[in-house]
């Protein structure tokens, strides 16, 4: 009794998500109600919150795209066979290599020239911190998920002390950088429709939205269209078998994690280029768990990882709406929620996925 | 150097550690069992809420210590469900223990006690009383060194005794009972340990039962030693500390103890540390030593200063295969 | 009872046992006599039913029918607790212990005497001093399992099913990792236990072995028991010729040709191979393949064939030996890899469909490029329409049910999967092709199909290499059979000298009789 019972693909890959967002959504019901709120009222709130209007949709966006680039991260060392549970970490030096580059250029180069090299600069820091724990597991054998949550907290010491000492803006009490010139700033998304003659309130949600999509679609055509994605998901499903087709495990694992510190790198792209301007402490606030989350829901897939992005930034946003306009409710919902649904779609995915199994077999049976 | 200063530093590093320390065997335990537990901080975040708000409520100390122990024990019997039982994969497991429990915290303590998160503070009736206080002032009463003496070991908590007795509860249970052998087999050859007739599910069950009593007593720690209040993510990733202190003292209960109380000690320094100019190193600073253990970790890990050998079946479902 | 009819009766009697797995016929109506204080041997091929059989003893299985008698008693045996109570003990192929804790834990484990271990591995202790005093089997009881040679590791084994009181002891394929002084040391071991008064159950397929050491000797081929003697009745060549049976006849297709081989393709000399635990699982191996032949190795699985396999392919690196493949030589320190091995025309068929041959998971079309990637992304795309058609060309060239290059590998039946790999790795017209247990798992007419393929194979001049533990493949396919026992060569026949005799001699790792 150890072969897994296969469910179609249609129940695998859209049904079981769903069940288990359900369940995850039930518990968490429970304990709203428990503490005294209607859920049913909740759940308007939070959506109305969350789409309601330009401000709230727009919120939303803002919260997906940084979630678009942790839940990416997560699958794509996922489809290499790998756990990252360090995007947290690799997120926060992302934001620091941009950081890093304003500082440095920001004042002499034009955004043109300044942006990408913001955008490369993130995407390569992130990329080191996940090639360290990569590089570690591969040639020295240390487990890789123990090093990564080991990085996260350096990364976060790190993080604290040049903005403490380094990058400190002499004069300011605050542990921040200086504020970056114009031209390391990424615009908004109302400035951008201003442009093009639409109002549009005014919201964190910058441009890097177009990026994290266009890291949708590059991980899409990279792992289902190249012949390095077709040796990672080789390698990952079946290292013996990649092993017979001359692919070198090592490396390409190497490479999965490093694609993967990568995208988690450019979640600085969204808070440090297009919100704060300045490099600040704690501006990934636990998107790399969230990322965790998203990509078990959206099954490691792109398609499915935008589509629970903009579930989880739904949350983020509908929650906060929530904390304003009823009294004791806080965000914290939305983390035990996130929390809940790693639990359901992830660890309990063994005891939900054959029970599924055996309902749709019985239904099967009584339909043939 | 100062010997009071060093009477302090002990003190101080043993009533930092404590909490680690507790946690660490926890995660020595159930790993030692087969079963990777990530989710010591938020077993020990969800203890200490619980040790908190019933403290509160009741303003009875046992009953505080006996719903935290119920709480702990009940998170790992879930751990034990999806991931023993079920063969759910247990670091996602334990992810999600952590994740859950942060939000969870925070949303019954707003909603019960309306402070932001925060539980009131525990009077002192509550929280645990200081023991050996009058031995300590005897202590301090010996020329030379008495006063570093009674500085550093006495008139702690009863819980830093207690996490002190229990390493060496913990390793005579591993090294000197019937059940610790077979404990310590079940995580290496599991299989064997089905062939010779001794059930692995009721190992690992029994081991994630201890690791559910030992989170609790850290995570009541925090509220009944340290401070009176739960303040959300209290635990601050003391969770991930001594898990990373559990690997450095290779999965050992005394390795493990003395690994805390490097950190421990790491940790009650800092503070003092910061300004510090050392010689060659100059000025240290606080995020260094903030970083240092898991630092180490990583360089131990990665195999350079000598080697930590998981159980061997650490991580991996047991399934008999006929 | 009077005390004369118990002393006569059988240590074990097992009657007509049966025992299916499906469609798989293991035990057909088993009969097992093993006298007390004797070693009894039970030969057979793989899939002759003997591990089954010995598996049911022990708890493991249950039998479909059949009764069980211990020592003039019925039993049943419903798990392997129940085996020890009766006192039956086994000693597996691949040890239970646990490396990290010492001999003396690992025999205490799960019979400690009381839960406190100094008082429990005091009285432990005691108990093996002596048991070892009186058996000569010495075991370094405080030493790490993980510090002791393998041979120290099976006594340990056998010193743990004697603790717990087996006056019956099942040994499957003892000396299969043994050195040959170690096996000697093994036989001096067991001697002194039969003389002790213990029942020994010696499973192997090693013919020299149970003439040396057996009182008597039950030969299983395909679920049934063909021999059952005393080894005063009976010789190598009588097991030899039972084991195998009567089929070199079968599978042959009548006047067929025997095929002259061309031009040298594949040369290996001195190939060597240590596993983790130090066995010596290749053991100087050196075999030619020319062009137009189908080479077939012989012989029960686990002497070392599979290891071959993979240094040959060039997913494992031999501790020493060369390899000439075409006009390029490799060297133990320079061995080739898959990649290389595929470039220079050597195509493999893995012995394991499911973890090597396919990404299960993959698409049909996914699974059709495995091994041969590189070539459909010259500039870093994956060419899919070229992939799909390719696949679709295999499904249709090689029969492959259903039709349809997208639907996942896992959803074939095991004959389908099969010939697509073949396709995979036959279509490209390679010079040489390794094959593992090609037709394991695979129906009936799949069968034909893939034979008909590797003929074809070699009759358009590559060399086919055949690895099967089904004799009567290996006999319906090759031109010359090559015969492996124990990591070594034990010997080779063209196809019209193989007789039953000469084969099952020499897979017994017994010397072939001259020729009369």
């Amino acid at each position: 009794m150890s072969q897994p019972i296969e469910l179609p693909r249609w129940i695998d890959v859209a049904v079981l998500p769903a069940f288990n967002l359900a369940l995850a959504l039930l518990v968490a019901g429970v304990v709203v109600t428990f503490v005294g709120f209607n859920p049913a009222q909740v759940m308007t709130l939070l959506v109305k919150g969350a789409f309601g209007s330009a401000t709230g949709l727009s919120y939303t966006a803002y919260y997906a795209t940084t979630f678009v680039f942790t839940g990416l991260a997560v699958a794509v060392a996922f489809h290499g066979g790998l756990f990252n549970i360090g995007a947290e970490g690799q997120a926060m030096m992302g934001g620091l290599g941009a950081g890093l580059a304003a500082l440095a250029w920001s004042a002499a180069l034009p955004a043109w020239l300044m942006l990408p090299l913001m955008v490369l600069a993130a995407a390569l820091f992130g990329m080191a911190w996940a090639a360290v724990p990569a590089a570690l597991q591969a040639y020295r054998g240390s487990h890789v998920v123990i090093t990564t949550i080991m990085f996260n907290f350096i990364a976060s010491a790190l993080l604290g002390y040049l903005l403490v000492n380094t990058l400190k803006e002499p004069g300011n009490m605050t542990p921040e950088s200086r504020a970056f010139a114009a031209s390391a700033h990424l615009p908004g998304v109302h400035e951008a429709l201003g442009w093009l003659g639409i109002e549009w309130p005014k919201t964190p949600l910058n441009l890097s939205v177009l990026l994290a999509i266009a890291a949708a679609v590059l991980v899409y055509l990279g792992l289902w269209k190249s012949q390095a994605g077709y040796a990672v998901r080789a390698v990952g499903f079946a290292p013996e078998a990649a092993l017979y087709a001359g692919m070198r495990p090592k490396r390409l694992v190497m490479m999965a994690m490093a694609a993967s510190g990568a995208l988690a790198g450019l979640v600085g792209i969204n808070e440090i280029a297009g919100v704060h301007g300045r490099l600040l402490p704690d501006f990934v606030a636990g998107a790399g768990f969230a990322g965790i989350a998203v990509s078990l829901i959206g099954r490691n897939h792109p398609v499915g990882i935008v589509l629970a992005a903009i579930l989880f930034g739904a949350l983020y946003q509908g929650g906060a709406e929530l904390a304003f306009e009823i009294n004791g409710f806080s965000r914290d919902m939305v983390f035990m929620l996130q929390g809940l649904i790693v639990l359901f779609a992830g660890a309990m995915a063994q005891v939900a996925a054959p029970m599924l199994a055996r309902a749709w077999k019985a239904i099967g049976a009584r339909r043939g | 150097m100062d010997e009071l200063l060093i009477g302090t530093l002990v003190g101080s590093t043993l009533r930092v550690s404590v909490p680690l320390i507790l946690c660490a065997l926890a995660g020595v335990l159930c790993e030692r069992a087969g079963v990777i537990d990530l989710g010591l901080e938020g077993k020990m975040l969800m203890t200490a809420f619980t040790a908190a708000a019933v403290g509160s409520f009741t303003q009875s100390l046992p009953l505080a210590l006996f719903a935290a122990m119920c709480v702990g024990i009940a998170l790992s019997m879930l751990h034990g469900y999806a991931c023993v039982t079920h063969g759910g994969d247990q670091v996602v497991l334990g992810m999600a223990i952590t994740m859950t429990a942060a939000g969870l915290t925070v949303v019954l303590g707003i909603a019960w006690f309306a402070q932001g998160g925060q539980t009131p503070p525990l009077p002192d009736t509550v929280r645990l009383s200081r023991w050996f206080v009058g031995a300590g002032e005897v202590v301090a009463g010996i020329p030379v060194v008495g006063k570093a003496l009674s500085l550093a070991f006495f008139g702690h908590t009863m819980l830093v005794y207690l996490a002190l007795a229990l390493v060496a509860g913990v390793w005579w249970l591993l090294y000197r009972t019937r059940f610790g052998l077979r404990l310590r087999a079940a995580g290496e050859n599991p299989a064997m340990v089905d062939a010779a007739g001794v059930s692995v599910l009721g190992l690992r069950y029994q081991a994630l039962a201890l690791n559910g009593v030992l989170c609790s007593l850290a995570g009541s720690s925090l509220v009944l030693a340290q401070n009176p209040s739960f303040i959300p993510n209290m635990t601050a990733g003391r969770g991930y500390m001594a898990l990373a202190a559990m690997i450095f003292g290779k999965w050992h209960p005394v390795g493990a103890l003395l690994a805390c109380l490097l950190f421990g000690f790491l940790d009650a320094v800092s503070i003092r540390l910061q300004g510090a100019v050392l010689p060659v190193i100059g000025e240290v600073p606080v995020q260094a030593v903030q970083a240092l253990p898991y630092v180490l970790t990583v360089v131990l890990l990665a195999g350079f200063i000598g080697h930590a050998h998981a159980p061997a079946a650490l991580g991996r479902p047991y399934v008999k295969e006929r | 009872m009077p005390a004369a009819a118990a002393a006569a009766a059988p240590a074990v009697a097992m009657r007509h046992i049966e025992k299916r797995f499906g469609a798989v016929h293991a035990n057909r109506d088993v009969h097992l006599t093993v006298m007390p204080g004797t070693v009894h041997g039970i030969v057979g091929e793989n899939g002759a039913g003997k591990s089954t059989l010995m598996s049911i003893l022990y708890g493991f299985y249950q039998a479909d029918s059949g009764e069980i008698a211990i020592e003039g008693r019925p039993a049943k045996i419903p798990g392997s607790r129940e085996a020890i109570a009766l006192g039956i003990g086994m000693v597996h192929q691949h040890f239970m212990l646990v490396d990290t804790l010492s001999a003396l834990d690992n025999v205490m484990l799960g019979a400690e005497p009381g839960w406190r271990l100094l008082r429990a591995r005091a009285e432990v202790r005691a108990k093996l001093d002596v048991l070892m005093h009186d058996t000569g089997l010495v075991v370094e009881l405080d030493a790490l399992v993980a510090d002791l040679p393998v041979g120290e590791r099976q006594r340990l084994e056998i010193l743990k099913a004697l603790y717990r009181g087996a006056r019956i002891l099942i040994l499957d394929e003892p000396t299969a990792v043994l050195t040959p002084q170690e096996t000697d040391a093994l036989f001096v071991t067991l001697r002194g236990l039969r003389a002790r008064g213990t029942t020994i159950l010696l499973i192997t397929h090693k013919l020299k072995e149970i003439m040396a050491l057996c009182d008597a000797v039950t030969v299983m081929r395909q679920g049934a028991v063909v021999l059952d003697s005393a080894i005063a009745d009976t010789s190598i060549d009588g097991l030899a010729e039972a084991m195998v049976g009567r089929r070199v006849q079968l599978g042959r297709e009548a006047g067929a040709v025997v095929h002259t081989a061309g031009p040298l393709l594949l040369s290996a000399r001195g190939l060597q191979w240590r596993d983790a635990l130090g066995v010596l699982r290749l053991d100087g191996i050196s075999l030619d393949l020319r062009a137009g032949e189908i080479v077939g190795i012989a012989g029960v699985s686990g002497n070392g064939q599979s290891e071959l396999l993979d240094v040959l392919s060039g997913m494992l690196a031999p501790a020493a030996g060369t390899l000439v493949l075409g006009d390029k030589t490799f060297t133990h320190g320079r061995w080739l890899d898959t990649a290389t091995a595929r470039e220079l025309g050597l195509a493999h068929v893995p012995e394991d469909r499911h973890k090597r041959g396919l990404v299960l998971p993959f698409a049909a079309w996914e699974s059709a490029a495995l091994g041969y990637q590189r070539r459909y992304s010259p500039r870093g795309w994956m060419q899919q329409r070229s992939m799909r058609d390719d696949c679709a060309q295999m499904m249709e060239r090689y029969d492959v049910r259903p039709r349809n290059p997208a639907l996942r590998s896992s959803k074939f039946s095991g004959g389908n999967q099969q010939k697509l790999v073949l396709a995979r790795e036959a279509l490209p017209a390679p010079k040489v092709l390794l094959v593992g247990q090609p037709t394991r798992g695979v129906d009936i007419g799949a069968i034909e199909f893939i034979h008909g393929r590797l003929r074809a194979m070699r009759d358009a001049g590559g060399a086919v290499l055949v690895v099967s533990s089904e004799l009567d493949e290996i006999l319906a396919l090759s031109d010359r059979v090559i015969v492996m026992n124990a990591g070594r060569i034990s010997g080779e026949l063209p196809i019209d000298a193989c007789s039953e005799n000469a084969l099952g001699c020499l897979m017994g790792g017994a010397e072939v009789a001259a020729a009369a």
